[in-house]
């Protein structure tokens, strides 16, 4: 079942660049340039973008607060623009950047106005917030007033607050910026269980990557505007060309290095070589030829880096790689 | 996707209890937060008493002459003088004239997303925890004023009991309008980025023709009604205690009474109708 359905959807923005001392000229800017999105009950999908991508002003658009220019799109059945206050009782949402939680309040009071303006019934809610403060382990800090939270305890807090009404998606606008080691991995074994139970839809926008190879499977890139890829990481490498590299050191180094297609040298300090592969050889391969030349001492196997691959994609401006 | 008309439930007796929840909860949440700013709360107090006493002279001094042997000036006598003024003191808190730049700020930092993503229209999301907030005031900020300025002074007290009644209505009432009309001039934040100038605006009028300043009926008649038809301004202060002084006799009460429910009634449709217009053309700043 189709969760998330967005056909062409587009979102211009009026600009009025200044042309001289009186005259000003508008000029329309397309944040978001006919995006096709549909997401399926129970996914856990990644949101990519390079700033100014159009992440956000998507994650608006689908929760209801933009306004679409153009397009059409429908997240649990609804048409979230006209339908915004029916729809903010089955989505739950987090900006990294902003807080839902009242400031001067306890995160208590703050579950505990949230209930009410979600009109949770008690037994529910109850259930739901110990299952948040066992796992992300808010005990400590529940009756603390939000404002004298530090950022960690303060997303923990955030995350909850977006979970206590059952939503059937959750939107995660960057909720790990600014997180130590810590509380990263306490964010992200939360959304992982989410992920796996299975119920809950993620909609995912960061740029730590990591959080992306832990969490998602798919993952959809946008760059101005426009989705450039969509598929799981390893489409993403097969696309864009990453490659393998095994280093190897030998006693002495080597006379002469076996030809194999799609292995290439990419460095030589003494007995200790480099080799890049690409998609067609096999790391097998390699290994058993160079083996065979005798005197191999050690031998390690890096795989691509997918900030190297998403940089590479960035680099790309969005054009259909080669 | 021209439309934005956010659809909220249809109010049912089913989740009647429900939405009377959301209220109470809300309201008292307005009420915790400012009960936490205490230190805030005596220092307003003090402020609006010592001012109680400057106004007070200032007013019997002006109106010196006309109320010395008893006589009136613009309808009212010596004591409704001081109990116009520490009463108004008094609601100043109450009200919240001045001060309130929570909207527009939230709309200048982006935050105004989190309001609009929740299930309640966000004018009911800010008015309840108003309402909350006033009733602390009333037990605070109104009380002490009062109290001291019936020490100091000879004060009216309310001849009728109706009037009791009547002038719980209008402070409800009041705080009503002016909440209106702050979200009104916060909501200017939408097309404008810097609202200082709108709020002072507010200020400024609020305090003269709200009957701050001094009573709108010292103006000439014909002036006098101009503002209080005209503007919302004198339904801020100036009706609650014309009501309280019983300046004029019970239908005269009602029918201020009236002027301010037209006023709140007007200044709530418009709105929702800013909000609906400002969330058609809203761009939330930042990322």
């Amino acid at each position: 079942m189709n969760v998330i359905e967005a056909h062409g959807l587009r979102k211009d923005f009026t600009v009025r660049v200044r042309k001289s001392l009186l005259r000003r000229e508008r000029r329309e800017v397309a944040a978001v340039d006919g995006v096709d999105l549909i997401v399926q009950r129970g996914e856990l999908l990644g949101y990519l973008g390079p700033n100014g991508a159009g992440k956000s002003t998507t994650l608006k658009m689908l929760t209801g607060v933009l306004n679409p220019s153009g397009g059409a799109v429908s997240v649990c059945g609804l048409t979230p623009v006209p339908q915004r206050i029916l729809l903010a009782r089955r989505i739950g949402v987090v900006f990294g950047q902003r807080s839902q939680l009242w400031w001067d309040l306890p995160l208590r009071d703050s579950y505990e106005l949230l209930r009410h303006i979600y009109r949770v019934p008690a037994a529910e809610h109850a259930v739901r917030l110990r299952r948040c403060r066992g796992l992300l382990e808010l005990d400590p800090f529940l009756d603390t007033p939000v404002r004298q939270l530090s950022l960690g305890q303060r997303m923990r807090g955030e995350l909850t607050a977006a979970l206590l009404h059952g939503p059937e998606v959750l939107f995660l606008d960057e909720p790990t910026i600014g997180l130590d080691v810590v509380s990263k991995q306490a964010v992200r074994g939360f959304l992982a269980e989410l992920g796996e139970s299975g119920d809950t839809t993620i909609v995912l926008t960061t740029h730590d990557l990591a959080d992306i190879e832990r969490l998602c499977r798919r993952i959809v890139v946008i760059d101005h505007g426009r989705v450039v890829h969509d598929g799981g990481i390893d489409a993403l490498h097969a696309r864009y060309g990453s490659q393998r590299r095994v280093t190897v050191e030998f006693d002495a180094p080597p006379a002469t290095l076996p030809a194999l297609p799609g292995v290439y040298l990419a460095a030589a300090t003494g007995p200790r070589l480099t080799f890049t592969l690409d998609g067609t050889a096999s790391v097998g391969t390699l290994v058993s030829a160079l083996s065979a030349l005798g005197g191999l001492r050690d031998l390690s196997v890096t795989e691509p880096e997918i900030e190297e691959v998403i940089a590479r994609l960035y680099r790309s401006e969005g054009r259909a790689p080669s | 996707m021209g439309f934005v008309t956010a659809t909220a439930d249809r109010l049912t007796i089913r989740n009647f209890t429900e939405a009377a929840g959301l209220f109470r909860t809300l309201g008292a949440s307005g009420f915790r937060r400012f009960s936490t700013y205490r230190q805030a709360t005596v220092a307003a107090t003090i402020t609006n008493t010592m001012f109680g006493f400057v106004r007070t002279y200032v007013m019997l001094a002006v109106a010196g002459s006309a109320v010395a042997l008893g006589g009136q000036a613009a309808g009212y006598d010596a004591p409704q003088l001081v109990t116009y003024v520490w009463a108004g003191q008094g609601l100043i808190g109450v009200v919240a004239m001045w001060g309130w730049t929570d909207l527009a700020d939230r709309i200048r930092s982006g935050d105004v997303v989190t309001d609009l993503l929740r299930p309640v229209h966000p004018v009911l999301g800010y008015l309840l925890p108003d309402l909350g907030r006033a009733a602390y005031a009333m037990l605070t900020r109104f009380v002490v004023p009062v109290v001291v300025g019936a020490l100091a002074f000879d004060m009216y007290l309310p001849q009728r009991a109706a009037t009791y009644p009547m002038f719980a209505v209008s402070v409800l009432l009041a705080v009503l309008v002016c909440f209106a009309g702050r979200y009104l001039v916060n909501a200017a934040g939408y097309w404008l980025l810097d609202t200082r100038g709108v709020l002072m605006g507010w200020a400024v009028c609020a305090g003269m023709l709200g009957g701050l300043y001094f009573p709108i009926r010292f103006l000439p008649d014909g002036l006098a009604t101009a503002v209080y038809l005209g503007t919302p301004f004198p339904s801020l202060l100036q009706v609650p205690l014309d009501v309280l002084v019983e300046r004029d006799p019970p239908t005269g009460q009602l029918a201020l009474l009236g002027l301010q429910a037209l006023w709140a009634g007007l200044l709530f449709t418009a709105c929702v109708l800013v909000q609906r217009r400002a969330e058609r053309r809203l761009v939330v700043q930042g990322g």
